[in-house]
């Protein structure tokens, strides 16, 4: 029964209107007249931000070729006609067609192969972001929180993978795998790659914890999980959506450069950056073999960097 | 200052153990096999292999290993190559004066471009001006730097024909220029934001107010209050780049056909050479502690908020 | 000939000979910032004046204007977002508005000077205070860097820092508030200004601190016979101080008065709520008064006078017109010097 009132009570204090305001977000947007919090004032200019609109347009086109890329050509990204199509150049008039981009070193359909290989680029980038946030947010947010010895060991541990060297590490850990699937890169980077969000997820708890919602509720006797979960997650929130939105770009340029230097995904799978480094043979002779998947690469971080970017100018009222 | 200093060195050894620790571990834990890789698809004899195992230390347990490993390091023996019993110490020091080298070179271009495009942006932020440069940036992050070296080498090697594909002399700055400028480009554009962001909060700061309601003259406001407190995050960053820039410079040589550590790296890892890798890696995880090291200790310094006991 | 032009139009060298003419003069200055919610109209319609000697204090809740009136006489308003589409600013007669960027830049620091609010982020954190102060001779006196060290101490000294000589090279953050605060006001002193402008100097320190801060403002003013422009919120800090007061709300002034004045018989509604606010110990036990609502938004001022929805007098003309500054005489016509009141209802307000 008393800790019902403590609830109610630890609810309406001050800080607490960035985790209830959240639903807002969903909503159409503030009424003029309302004050508005954090996440609804975020949203507000992130509707009238064209970075952050054509970003978002961009992805979930992504999104949709990494999942139906059916949708987009009837091509199929293996069927090899070195006889008729070896180098072909592109044809930019034939708008979606088989050779629309031309044709590889083995006479397959670059348009095709682009359309095919955003899935590897799309789910390696979601898949460690993924990864990593979760990761790093519970170790950042447990050493935060409880300080002392286990912060002492955490912070060491972060320091020791954030040590490795990121790309040496991945060519390492790659290597070793003959068959290079999604899940095996996902793990990969994800292994060597938490210790950012861990950092900001740390940073951001060690803040909150002083603050004085936090210590009204602890002073009211909340559990330690419910301050972790209702009070300090959602405000550490929003670096670390920021943080991870932006990562997620470079994880997609480091599967595609994984994918460069021959440790990326298998040579069966379809990708971008597999896509490249074949490409490179003929830089010479048919330069866009290797210029359209680069470029498409280039377009896909870009996209997801411009996103994260308009989020974190958004989020952090400090750049207002 | 002095205890601070023992202090963080000693914090270091652990954080060394560990990281090379690990890098050990990926390397020889993992599936793959130096003896079997400089066979080849040749035919082998197992006892063959068993015994050259042997000869290496290959046949102890890891942990072991390591320790034998770190004990050679601590005397300054990175061991052998298996297949070209080269010692690893004469090929890390022939290749690692190239990586200096272009790492150097790479972290010129951030210092100076990166600043000042940062600079220029960040006095005017939010004008036509800032958004160009912030847009340029982003497209600087986003092509990855194969993606970068490519088109570079396309354009000014093939099409235009102002330089070389490759780098066949690498004490030749002029060879080096492209390479370096690659290598420089993702740690250009994180510098020229990072200043840009530095410099336009700090220009709403109440101590820039109080020293234009000083009069001082605008260069004297910018080049003396700006610029000294804008800097501090910059120098911070700076110094942990050069650690990411040895390692980039592993895709830079291997694009540029520099041969530098990177090149070594990868040469190795197809050859599953593990004490070479791990040896590079060690050496550069050194390197990594040693900047952050520098770097705290400069911040002390440029910050006088900051002391440490 | 044209020598004797000049002297016969130029101003007196120090304004504390001429009485007749102020050392500072606004005039129906308006500001106006363009946010992305709307133009929020900060100031509109300004007057005031402040001569050597003389200390005005410039009274108001936050968002009344009043400290957007003192950046627009410093020249330090960020513009954009902020514009002064009308308006003159007089300093010793000449318009500083019209003046060029570098004209303005040699006024200020030298001869009006401003204290900030909060000295810890207004005194820049990577620099030593001495490095801070002598700045100030180096850059407006060209002075050389030794010589410029010895006047930082000598200021130091001057508002009553212990030790100054051992602490000249020490960093801000190493200074308590009201020490602090003492710098800030060293800084504004460096040059013997003509002016200064003190930003609520005391509102970030400590009660007892307030009060010799107060002090120290108010003996250097009477000794370098400074023109002083107090602004604050506070009421208590003004009635020792001050000669005049001016009573700023939604960005005009509402009331005028020598000070004492003010106190005895308030002439505007919300003067009169101010000091109604103020405990007495006369008052034990009864409940205190408050103004009720808020300070308006200053993108959608109300119409006719701006007090009007918090105002206990209103009347339908309130809602209508806006109420110039009236002079304020006695009940029988009698001349009161320096009152004014920008309320329809002033005679009801000062003798009902």
């Amino acid at each position: 029964m008393p800790d019902k009132t403590v609830e109610k009570k630890v609810e309406a204090l001050p800080g607490d209107t960035v985790s209830t305001a959240a639903v807002v977000v969903t909503d159409a947007g503030p009424a003029p007249e309302k004050a508005r919090s954090l996440w609804s004032d975020a949203w507000h200019d992130l509707r009238r931000n064209p970075l952050f609109l054509v970003s978002g347009l961009l992805i979930v086109f992504l999104l949709v070729m990494a999942l139906w890329p059916g949708l987009f050509t009837s091509a199929s990204p293996r069927d090899a006609d070195l006889a008729k199509h070896y180098l072909g150049k592109p044809n930019w008039g034939h708008v979606f067609a088989a050779d629309w981009f031309g044709y590889d070193v083995q006479g397959r359909s670059i348009y095709a192969r682009i359309v095919y290989g955003a899935r590897a680029s799309i789910s390696v980038g979601v898949g460690v972001t993924v990864a990593v946030t979760v990761i790093g947010t519970l170790i950042g947010m447990i050493a935060g929180y409880f300080g002392g010895w286990t912060d002492t060991l955490l912070s060491r541990m972060t320091d020791v993978f954030l040590g490795i060297p990121f790309l040496l590490g991945a060519l390492v850990v790659l290597n070793s795998f003959d068959d290079r699937t999604v899940l095996v890169v996902i793990m990969a980077l994800a292994f060597l790659g938490w210790t950012q969000i861990a950092r900001v997820a740390r940073g951001a708890v060690i803040t909150i914890k002083q603050s004085d919602y936090v210590v009204a509720a602890k002073a009211l006797g909340a559990s330690t999980s419910r301050i972790l979960l209702r009070h300090i997650l959602p405000n550490a929130l929003a670096p670390i959506i920021v943080v991870a939105t932006i990562a997620l770009g470079g994880y997609i340029a480091a599967e595609a450069t994984l994918s460069f230097l021959g440790v990326g995904l298998g040579d069966s799978a379809v990708s971008w950056g597999g896509d490249v480094a074949r490409g490179r043979e003929q830089l010479r002779i048919a330069p866009h073999t290797l210029i359209i998947p680069s470029v498409m690469v280039s377009i896909t971080v870009l996209s997801f960097l411009m996103f994260g970017d308009a989020v974190r100018n958004a989020l952090d009222p400090k750049l207002r | 200052m002095g205890r601070y200093v023992a202090r963080r060195l000693l914090q270091m050894i652990p954080v060394f153990i560990g990281s090379t620790l690990i890098i050990f571990c990926m390397m020889y834990a993992l599936p793959g096999d130096p003896v079997r890789a400089m066979m080849g698809d040749q035919a082998y004899d197992p006892t063959v292999v068993a015994s050259i195992k042997k000869d290496l230390g290959l046949d102890q347990p890891l942990l072991q290993q390591y320790v034998n490993y770190m004990v050679g390091l601590a005397q300054g023996d990175f061991g052998t190559q298996v297949a070209s019993k080269q010692p690893i110490a004469d090929i890390i020091a022939g290749a690692f004066p190239v990586t200096l080298r272009l790492t150097l070179f790479a972290f010129t271009f951030v210092t100076l471009v990166g600043i000042g495009l940062g600079v220029v942006a960040g006095l005017r932020p939010d004008t036509l001006r800032d958004r160009g440069l912030l847009t340029l940036t982003l497209v600087l992050v986003s092509m990855p730097s194969f993606v970068l070296g490519f088109l570079m080498q396309y354009l000014f090697a093939f099409k235009w024909q102002v330089t070389t594909p490759t780098v066949t002399d690498t004490t030749d700055f002029g060879q080096l220029a492209l390479p370096a400028m690659v290598l420089a480009s993702l740690s250009l554009a994180y510098v020229a934001r990072l200043t840009r962001t530095s410099i336009a909060e700090n220009l709403r700061a109440d101590y820039i107010r109080t020293a234009v309601a000083k009069g001082l003259p605008r260069r004297r406001v910018i080049g003396v209050h700006l610029m000294r407190n804008s800097l501090i995050p910059v120098v911070t960053f700076l110094g942990i780049e050069i650690g990411s820039l040895m390692t980039g410079a592993i895709v830079t040589e291997g694009i540029f056909n520099v041969r530098g550590v990177g090149f070594e790296v990868y040469e190795a890892l197809t050859r599953r050479e593990g004490a070479t890798v791990v040896g590079i890696a060690s050496l550069l995880v050194l390197i990594y502690l040693a900047t952050s090291l520098i770097v705290d200790l400069l911040y002390a310094v440029l910050d006088p908020r900051i002391r440490y006991a | 000939m044209t020598i004797i032009d000049e002297t016969a139009e130029s101003p007196a060298p120090d304004g504390s000979g001429d009485t007749g003419r102020p050392l500072l003069e606004v005039r129906d200055l308006h500001v106006e910032f363009h946010t992305r919610d709307g133009v929020a109209k900060a100031v509109n319609g300004v007057n005031y004046s402040v001569a050597a000697g003389e200390t005005l204090a410039v009274l108001g809740e936050s968002g009344s204007g009043k400290s957007v009136t003192a950046q627009a006489i410093m020249g330090i308003l960020d513009m954009p977002p902020g514009r002064i589409p009308k308006g003159e600013i007089l300093f010793r007669g000449q318009d500083m508005l019209k003046m060029s960027a570098e004209e303005r830049r040699r006024i200020r620091g030298s001869k009006i000077a401003m204290i900030f609010q909060d000295a810890l982020s207004s005194l820049n954190p990577v620099l030593s205070v001495g490095y801070q102060l002598s700045e100030m001779f180096r850059v407006h006196q060209g002075m050389s860097k030794k010589d410029a060290k010895a006047k930082a101490i000598e200021l130091m000294d001057r508002v009553k820092i212990p030790a100054a000589a051992a602490r000249v090279n020490d960093y801000p953050h190493q200074f308590s508030g009201g020490m602090r605060q003492r710098i800030m006001i060293a800084m504004a002193l460096a040059l013997e200004p003509d002016l200064i402008i003190a930003d609520e100097p005391t509102t970030a320190l400590d009660v007892t601190v307030q009060a010799q801060v107060m002090d120290l403002l108010a003996e250097l003013q009477r000794e370098y016979n400074m023109g002083l422009i107090l602004i604050t919120h506070d009421l208590g800090v003004v009635a020792d101080v001050a000669d005049k007061i001016a009573v700023m709300y939604a960005g005009r002034i509402v009331e005028r008065a020598p000070v004492h004045e003010l106190y005895k018989r308030p002439a505007h509604p919300y003067t009169k709520g101010l000091l109604d606010s103020i405990p007495r110990l006369d008052q034990k036990g009864q409940e205190l008064y408050a103004i009720k609502g808020l300070p308006p938004n200053l993108t959608r001022i109300p119409s006719g006078c701006a007090f009007n929805p918090r105002c206990p007098q209103a009347q339908d003309i309130c809602r209508t017109d806006i109420p110039p500054l009236h002079p304020v005489t006695e009940r029988d016509g009698g001349e009161l010097t320096g009152r004014g009141s920008a309320c329809h209802f002033w005679k009801e307000t000062i003798h009902g």
